[in-house]
């Protein structure tokens, strides 16, 4: 707790020792001959102002402001009211428990908010750097980059950088969810928030502070609250005209029954009875307007959002807005890239079949000209190859997007590329038996067989896929250059439901426009990608998640959702995670509002009493915050 | 110019009460306050002087709901 909210407590508790006692004996003065009845009015002041008198103060200065209406103008109005009519008990208590439930509301929202802060803990405080022999801690901000910094077993690493001395093992799982140790030696790349387990490591920085993953993460997450959701709008709007609305109402009803019941029955045409009537229904308006705050409503639903996207960002889900939550849990059409998404994405040469020359002198041929690709496959080709690329044999080369590579090596013309690639150059070439990615080579335009490269499927996709399925996603659909055979093959033993091959990269966004328009009424669709050549489709598409975005600041700039490690299973724990969250929210707005309309009604019939009112008020709002707090426990989702 | 700034306020309507005195306040293009973060985004006008704006956003802040703190 922290220094007001202790305030607050005493005062609530000091209030409520004078208020209790004073409130049993206070019909026994009534009675008492001769008390004055100032004095009783004086007593119960004593708790009310002590306790409520900031709430008074603020309904002042919004008057003051213009901005008559909020809670604390309701706050005030009523209790003043239930007071000046000689309620003076009721009113007390509503003030007071409207502080019990300001108090609950402060204390629960600041621990959840330090909760998901330390979930989130992944700021590093310092980082160590030897000078003479010694290290000495300075702070990760004025470390340049290349500077070399050492990082003790336990301590976090500061700035992203690559190893030069020292082995150990990394738990990353404040930025990636994953709970396993990464092992880390020397050349291996390391990311700033992963903590040192074992070894002593000895790290070459590659990032500025503000660069940096730890950073950039941290920015993210703090910038997605200010991105806010569609209920998050709906509901500050509507408090907006709502407290005006029912202060009106209470006025209405303040006035208007209580003379239509005078001017129809005519009842009692003394004085006395016709104060009765008044007060009654005066007495109503103000259970009215205490019934009718709605800071139940107001506080649950961000902090709903806020526990929702801290508990996936533990998770290595990083979630760019609480409208994202909110798109993300009407997806029921997933279009993934198939490469570095359902695949590993590390392609191996498998074989090189029909061709006419040597296999190793064609691996040769297809390095050369493969030499300045950074594709996947041509990396595989460059490692089957393995031996040393001289650039001074290779002369005109063209890379030609999404169908391959002409280039001149030894003065021979080297063509290496898929199917697309051969027609165009009007190169007849064979097919293959064997499903995996087929690169054709030709050499001065005859045809001098293929070499075949498989990627693995990664070992989660086909759970994930059923984990899809299982929560309600209706198409996965996969995009990818690939050809037809290898498309068909992977999709079916992954288990997705339709394919889309041999798509250049333009294609892949007029495919996605295409999927979404089959997407009617509420139903979304989701594109997940590596990042890395998918930025159009990624922003596209109605919600995009990119895979295995730890060190990939591409992937973490284009997509709306960012999953830190390349498991595919954490699609559909986000997807859970963002229905879970809808659905407290939407439980929160219909419980609230339900609980606040019937006792409404009870209020304007005579059957609820002040007591009720604040009851209702107080708990509905304990429990509405509880259960925003569900959304922070999405572990075993 | 997109600025972000750490604010103290007590509960949610009072932090919406800051956003909409924040974004009325001349220089600033829009504003957003996140009651659960506890940050105040300012994206300022072209040629606007953070400082200067933000000075004024507080006595707006200030006037609207005292009990409300920026650190600027």
């Amino acid at each position: 707790m922290n220094k007001k909210q202790k305030t607050l407590l005493w005062r609530i508790i000091i209030a409520a020792i004078f208020f209790v006692p004073l409130y049993l004996i206070s019909e026994e003065f009534i009675h008492i001959e001769g008390f004055p009845h100032w004095a009783l009015i004086v007593l119960f002041l004593v708790p009310y102002l002590l306790v409520g008198h900031d709430i008074i103060r603020k309904a002042f200065q919004g008057i003051k402001n213009g901005q008559v209406f909020d809670e604390n103008f309701l706050m005030t109005i009523a209790t003043i009211g239930a007071i000046a009519l000689g309620e003076y008990g009721e009113g007390v208590a509503v003030m007071l428990l409207y502080q019990v439930g300001e108090l609950f509301q402060s204390y629960a929202v600041g621990k959840s908010r330090r909760n998901i802060t330390e979930l989130m803990d992944i700021r590093p405080d310092y980082a160590n750097i030897e000078e003479d022999g010694k290290l000495v801690q300075v702070d990760p901000d004025e470390v340049e980059v290349g500077s070399i910094i050492v990082i003790q077993p336990g301590e976090k690493i500061p700035l992203d950088g690559v190893v030069v001395e020292g082995s150990s093992s990394l738990n990353t799982s404040a930025l990636t969810g994953e709970s396993l140790p990464r092992k880390v030696e020397e050349g291996s790349e390391v990311f700033s928030g992963s903590i040192n387990m074992s070894g002593v490591l000895k790290v070459r920085t590659t990032t500025e502070f503000d660069e940096s993953t730890a950073s950039k993460i941290l920015d993210l997450v703090e910038n997605a609250a200010s991105r806010k959701s569609k209920s998050e709008n709906f509901i500050s709007k509507f408090a907006r005209y709502y407290t005006p609305i029912v202060c009106v109402a209470a006025l209405v009803l303040a006035i208007v029954p209580p003379l239509v019941i005078l001017l129809t029955s005519g009842v009692g045409t003394g004085h006395h009875a016709l104060w009765h009537v008044w007060k009654d229904w005066i007495l109503k308006a103000c259970t009215f307007l205490v019934i009718s705050c709605p800071c139940a409503v107001v506080i649950s639903i961000p902090l709903s959002f806020f526990a929702g996207l801290g508990g996936a960002s533990n998770q290595g889900i990083l979630i760019k807005g609480s409208n994202y939550l909110e798109t993300m849990s009407q997806v029921k059409t997933i279009a993934f890239d198939k490469t570095g998404t359902i695949t590993k994405g590390n392609f191996a040469v498998t074989t090189v079949h029909k061709s006419p020359i040597d296999e190793k002198k064609l691996l040769e041929y297809a390095a050369h000209a493969e030499a300045h690709s950074s594709h996947p496959i041509a990396r595989s080709v460059r490692e089957a190859y393995g031996k040393y690329i001289d650039m001074n044999r290779v002369a005109d080369l063209e890379e030609i997007s999404g169908h391959g590579i002409v280039a001149k090596v030894d003065g021979i013309a080297v063509a290496v590329g898929n199917d697309k690639l051969m027609d165009k150059l009007g190169i007849e070439h064979e097919e293959c038996e064997h499903v995996g990615t087929v690169l054709h080579v030709a050499l001065d335009n005859v045809y001098s067989g293929h070499i075949v490269i498989e990627d693995e499927i990664k070992p989660n996709a086909k759970e994930a896929m059923v984990a899809l399925k299982a929560a309600g996603v209706e198409k996965l659909v996969m995009l990818t250059g690939d050809a037809e055979n290898v498309a068909k093959s992977v999709a079916a033993e992954v288990g997705l439901t339709d394919y889309r091959a041999q798509l250049l990269p333009a294609d892949k966004v007029s495919c996605v426009e295409e999927l979404l328009k089959e997407c009617t009424g509420n139903k979304r669709l989701a594109f997940v990608g590596d990042g890395i050549n998918d930025a159009p489709v990624l922003s596209r598409a109605d919600i995009g998640i990119a895979m295995g975005a730890l060190g990939s600041d591409a992937a973490i700039e284009a997509a709306d959702v960012v999953l830190m490690d390349d498991d595919p299973k954490k699609i559909a724990k986000a997807i859970k995670i963002s229905r879970k969250c809808i659905n407290i929210v939407k439980q929160n707005i219909v419980f609230a509002l339900g609980v606040k309309v019937v006792c409404l009604i009870l209020a304007a019939l005579g059957i609820a009493n002040m007591w009720v009112a604040i009851i209702a008020d107080v708990g509905v709002m304990i429990l509405a915050v509880l259960n925003a707090i569900r959304c922070l426990f999405v572990k075993n989702l | 110019m997109k600025k972000s700034y750490k604010i103290d306020v007590d509960c949610a309507a009072c932090a919406e009460k800051m956003e909409v005195a924040a974004k009325e306040t001349a220089g600033v293009k829009d504003a957003v306050v996140s009651f659960m973060t506890l940050k105040m985004k300012v994206e300022f006008e072209d040629g606007a002087d953070p400082e200067a704006v933000m000075k004024e956003v507080y006595a707006n802040c200030k006037k609207v709901e005292d009990d409300c703190e920026i650190y600027l």
